[in-house]
């Protein structure tokens, strides 16, 4: 679902960020990305996200190249990403629901037909009853609930996920990582950064680890 | 793509509310949602959520409509007030002749021979003849120097043709004019429409002014709005980079704001159109008592309910220009980082 092949990305000032990275993380595979601040794993997501271009190498994301995607292909490429921030990202200017419809109302669903798919997405993340809520009024952990319900509302084949529970205390963080080990179950690839490695060596799950922009485990066969 | 695994099924059935009666989560990823809204209904959408938008904000709102209606309808009441005077000097009637002196000594069968020649043209509504005799009694009743008069060997007056042209249209008037001065037997042809000539340029040269005024306070327009939705972008810089990343077009980001544009233009059209109706009503008074006193269609007329629509669709669409020039310039500067 996601592969990178021989990716490096380099900033202008000479930094490289990312030094001949490759893996590829199938359908339905959760994983995490780990690594010190500065390893590259923010940079690592925003070339899935096509908000940096890399400098050479290819990454295929569903099955497109993404160096053949073109500036007005790129908001349709990125409705098949749902992307969680570690500060949430939420829109205090509406109410719950409207924040988790905002994927579905910007590829123009009809708002009858989305709101079925919002309040199941609410319910997902157990949350349904506080959907006419403003999220400002919401603890930390739900506003990260209601971050993954707008990832997930229109299931998308990736989920990204930068620091999701960077600014949460262990057990709502616990939570928040069984939420994501449930929608890589319905083939969907899930990639989570997240420097808390005693809570990811618990999951069981594929970890990708970079050291000054070289992926140094996780690769391919490296379980 | 994969076809998911169907979970969700541990739920007893008792559990599952009215949402879950089909699974929405059941289908594959990127199953469709359902129906998707036509272009026009999400233009129709986008159009009400931004007047709503702009209506949460009253006094910001009206204030934005009262700046641009001040500056639209400068320039239209100028225009409106000489449009009026631009009929006006087409239409006076009485006002407007040539008076054609004949030389003194001419015979009556040439005076005559005149006015035939001048009554058979297309552009001469009407002829009169005064012979002398008839100007010295009309002399005599509204001057009262009859005693003058009688002491006076012979009438000193040349007979007079009073022409009336058919239209007071500019060619015509100054055609007619150039015909009759070189007429044989006329000595001096005096026109009593040399204000009309007068009134005329002056309208011209204000009419240039208000084009000129019009171009500049609709630049001004263009500006403010541009600016106000610059300001807008501005305070939705973190909604605009969400929206960027989950999929919104450009054309998406952009729409809201260019909608606000034709809401702050049609709101300003409205505050013109009201502005330069209360012109008209306070101008109409003192204007009547001018132009009546030349005899001329003493009613200020009003911009007309078709003219007063293009008014409005010129005002939204200029405000729809000055978002769009604001969106392109801002807009596409917002990426996510």
């Amino acid at each position: 679902m996601i592969r990178f092949d021989d990716v490096s990305k380099r900033y202008p000032g000479g930094q490289e960020a990312l030094s001949h990275v490759s893996f590829n993380l199938a359908a339905g595979e959760l994983a995490f990305l780990t690594g010190h601040s500065g390893a590259g794993k923010s940079t690592l997501l925003k070339l899935i996200m096509q908000m940096e271009l890399p400098s050479s190498g290819q990454i295929f994301v569903n099955g497109q190249n993404l160096r053949k995607l073109s500036r007005r292909q790129l908001p349709y490429y990125r409705r098949g990403i749902g992307l969680v921030f570690q500060d949430h990202r939420l829109l205090f200017d509406r109410s719950v629901f409207d924040n988790v419809a905002l994927p579905l109302t910007i590829a123009g669903y009809d708002p009858r037909d989305a709101a079925r798919r919002v309040r199941a997405a609410l319910d997902k993340v157990g949350l349904l009853h506080k959907e006419h809520q403003n999220p400002a009024s919401l603890s930390t952990g739900e506003q990260q609930r209601v971050g993954i319900a707008r990832a997930v509302v229109n299931k998308p084949a990736v989920i990204l996920a930068d620091e999701p529970t960077g600014n949460l205390d262990p057990k709502l963080s616990a939570e928040i990582m069984h939420l994501f080990e449930q929608f890589c179950g319905v083939g969907t690839a899930v990639l989570i950064a997240s420097h808390d490695l005693s809570l990811i060596r618990k999951l069981h799950h594929r970890i990708l680890v970079l050291d000054q922009g070289r992926l140094v485990h996780g690769m391919d066969g490296d379980r | 793509m994969a076809r998911a695994p169907r979970r969700d099924r541990r739920r007893p059935e008792a559990q599952r509310t009215e949402v879950h009666r089909s699974d929405p989560w059941r289908g594959s990823t990127g199953a469709p949602v359902g129906r998707k809204l036509s272009w026009f209904e999400q233009h129709q959408r986008t159009a009400v959520e931004s007047l709503l938008r702009l209506l949460s904000d009253p006094l910001g709102t009206v204030l934005a409509w009262l700046v641009m209606g001040i500056a639209l309808a400068l320039p239209l009441s100028l225009s409106l007030l000489l449009a009026n005077l631009q009929g006006l000097a087409q239409n006076v009637d009485e006002a407007g002749t040539l008076s054609l002196y004949l030389e003194a000594g001419l015979e009556p069968m040439r005076q005559q021979a005149l006015v035939d020649t001048l009554s058979q043209r297309e552009d001469v509504r009407e002829v009169r003849l005064i012979t002398p005799e008839e100007a010295l009694a009309e002399f005599e009743r509204s001057s009262g120097f009859n005693d003058v008069l009688a002491g006076l060997d012979s009438n000193p007056l040349p007979p007079v043709i009073v022409v009336t042209p058919q239209s007071l249209e500019e060619e015509v008037l100054v055609g007619l004019q150039s015909y009759v001065a070189a007429l044989d037997g006329v000595d001096v042809a005096e026109s009593d429409l040399a204000w009309l000539e007068r009134l005329r340029t002056v309208v011209s040269l204000a009419s240039r002014l208000a084009v000129l005024l019009g171009f500049m306070l609709s630049l001004g327009v263009l500006l403010v709005i541009g600016n106000t939705i610059r300001l807008a972008i501005e305070s939705r810089r973190t909604e605009i980079v969400v929206v960027k990343l989950v999929g919104g077009t450009d054309a998406y980001v952009a729409r809201p704001f260019l909608y606000s544009g034709l809401w702050y233009g049609a709101g300003g059209g409205l505050v013109a159109l009201f502005l330069s109706a209360l012109f008209l009503f306070v101008m109409s008074g003192p204007y009547s008592r001018l132009i009546g006193s030349y005899g001329g269609d003493a009613e200020l007329h009003g911009l007309g309910l078709t003219n007063g629509f293009l008014v409005l669709v010129g005002a939204a669409v200029l405000g729809w220009l000055g978002a769009k020039l604001s969106v392109v310039r801002h807009l596409r500067a917002i990426e996510p980082r």
